[in-house]
């Protein structure tokens, strides 16, 4: 099949539009196709880390009825969208990882096999991430407490976990003053 | 005038543990400064109050940083950019394309701080040899000195935060140079190498990511940065490491007993080329350097010595053969520059000895 805009090449790019029920075929060469501003999609194969990134989401977002929601949704901050993230599989600050914290989570646990920092903390936040990561401790422990029944032990746990918890949330504001 | 040679970077010694296998060992670790966006979002004033705070934390700092130059890229002629690149003191990014990009570069060149890369901050260490804990801690020191007057961005759950994901939690890559000619010629490499991705580590040519190996040099770096330990993913780089070394170490054993004399001639031949050609492309220079080195690693070969064939590595590339040649040179006369070059440098090395 030859091009149907420039009678010349052969048509490589065949697109199917349907808007509103009423069809549209196009059968482009690859040069024609270019020029269709509309077509909004790069022939060009690019394979760079970023843009595998993107597809590694988007796999994951496909036939999801939140994906329209969740594309749209912006970081306060940078005003980056999680679309736009998707597109070029970088974040644009740090307050994107709050942001986008649902969608990123699955996504760093595909890459790293975790989503859990346990490696060096800055001086400033030692204190809060010792505490953090003790509170996870606990938590554990007192599952395994109760799995085995031993209540005694676990009421014990549960009060340690409270005070952290309270020491924690005390910590925090004095720290955000 | 022309320079004789070109400055030495530390990576370059020849020496350390498992100098015989391993050129270098490299880590470099991301940072970014909390509350301003990521470098390629950045504004143009961003970025510069960036190289400000960067270069401001070091000066402020002179026992720690007195040993460095604070280089911004765009003041650099762009064949000193692509020299600090062949070094492998600058990502080709920081030198090409960054905006408001800059270097602090320590005078015996192991440690470069990146300003402005893909984040605000990457801090890489380069030393010869098997030495990943040492570059680790080098690094780990700076970063220290760093954060006492900036402010990171941090989080508790994730780590330290990173434009791309792959980077977040310690934001650290780890990665060793390896030379592996008896794997590569017992064909034995391929099967190797690809069961290393397997254990999340990546296999890669000299100059990085989607370069092919070349003049049988590999380059093995940790993907995994986050939910590991720094000292969990150096250990299980370097423990990989040892492993592929002990098996290039075996077929070298193995070549040596079935074809010593063959493996001698061709690493003299290698050696009489590198002397006496005329023209020369860098891949034909980067096989030969593989052969003289493989000869020189069996004892077989002398006139040479491990920081020589370093050099020579630096040397055949474009931007090094330009300065040194002090003017700009298109492909087919980087090849006639070439072996004048490496012949130059044989013979400095003989009248050194």
């Amino acid at each position: 099949m030859l091009c149907q805009e420039c009678q010349q090449e052969n048509a490589t790019i065949h697109i199917t539009k349907i808007i509103n029920g009423r069809k549209t075929e196009l059968h482009l060469c690859r040069r024609c196709a270019r020029a269709h501003d509309e077509l909004d999609f790069s022939f060009e194969p690019q394979f760079s880390l970023h843009n595998l990134l993107g597809s590694l989401l988007g796999e994951s977002m496909r036939g999801s009825r939140e994906a329209l929601g969740t594309a749209k949704v912006q970081c306060p901050s940078c005003a980056l969208t999680f679309a736009q993230f998707s597109q070029i599989g970088r974040l644009g600050c740090s307050d994107c990882f709050t942001a986008f914290d649902e969608q990123l989570t699955p996504l760093l646990r595909r890459i790293h096999g975790s989503s859990r920092h346990t490696g060096k903390v800055p001086r400033r936040n030692e204190g809060a991430v010792r505490s953090a990561r003790e509170l996870e401790k606990f938590r554990e422990e007192l599952r395994l407490k109760v799995q085995k029944e031993e209540f005694e032990e676990a009421a014990g746990l549960r009060d340690r976990i409270k005070a952290l918890e309270k020491e924690m949330e005390e910590g925090g504001s004095s720290e955000a003053k | 005038m022309k320079p004789n040679k070109i400055v030495s970077s530390r990576w370059m010694e020849g020496s350390g543990p498992e100098a015989e296998t391993v050129i270098s060992s490299r880590v470099r670790i991301a940072r970014n400064i909390r509350g301003i966006p990521f470098p390629y979002l950045a504004s143009d004033a961003q970025t510069k109050h960036v190289q400000e705070l960067v270069s401001r934390a070091a000066a402020s700092q002179e026992e720690a940083f007195g040993q460095f130059t604070f280089l911004p890229v765009e003041s650099l002629p762009p064949l000193e950019k692509e020299l600090l690149v062949e070094k492998h003191l600058s990502s080709p990014f920081l030198a090409r394309e960054s905006q408001h990009g800059a270097l602090l570069l320590r005078c015996d060149e192991a440690v470069s701080i990146m300003i402005n890369e893909e984040d605000h901050l990457r801090i890489q260490v380069i030393l010869p040899g098997l030495q990943l804990e040492e570059a680790l801690q080098e690094a780990d020191g700076y970063d220290d000195r760093l954060e006492g007057e900036i402010d990171y961005a941090f989080d508790e759950s994730y780590g330290y935060l990173t434009a791309c994901p792959t980077n977040v939690g310690t934001g650290l890559r780890a990665s060793v140079m390896l030379h592996l000619p008896a794997l590569i010629m017992t064909g034995q490499a391929n099967r190797l190498l690809g069961a290393l991705s397997q254990v999340g580590l990546a296999v890669r040519g000299l100059y990085g990511e989607g370069t092919e190996i070349i003049g049988n040099l590999v380059q093995i770096s940790n993907q995994v940065t986050l939910g590991q330990t720094e000292k969990e993913i150096i250990r299980n780089l370097g423990g990989v490491t040892r492993q592929v070394i002990e098996q290039e170490q075996a077929s070298r054993q193995v070549l040596l007993n079935e074809n010593r004399a063959r493996l001698a001639d061709r690493s003299w031949r290698a050696l009489g080329l590198l002397k006496y050609a005329q023209i020369m492309s860098s891949q034909e220079a980067m096989q030969l350097l593989s052969d003289v080195r493989l000869g020189f690693d069996l004892g077989m070969l002398k006139g040479v010595d491990r920081r020589l064939l370093n050099e020579m590595l630096v040397t055949i590339r474009p931007a090094c053969l330009q300065i040194a040649a002090g003017r700009e040179l298109n492909p087919q006369e980087r090849d006639l520059e070439r072996p004048e070059r490496l012949k130059t440098l044989l013979e400095e090395f003989k009248e050194s000895v």
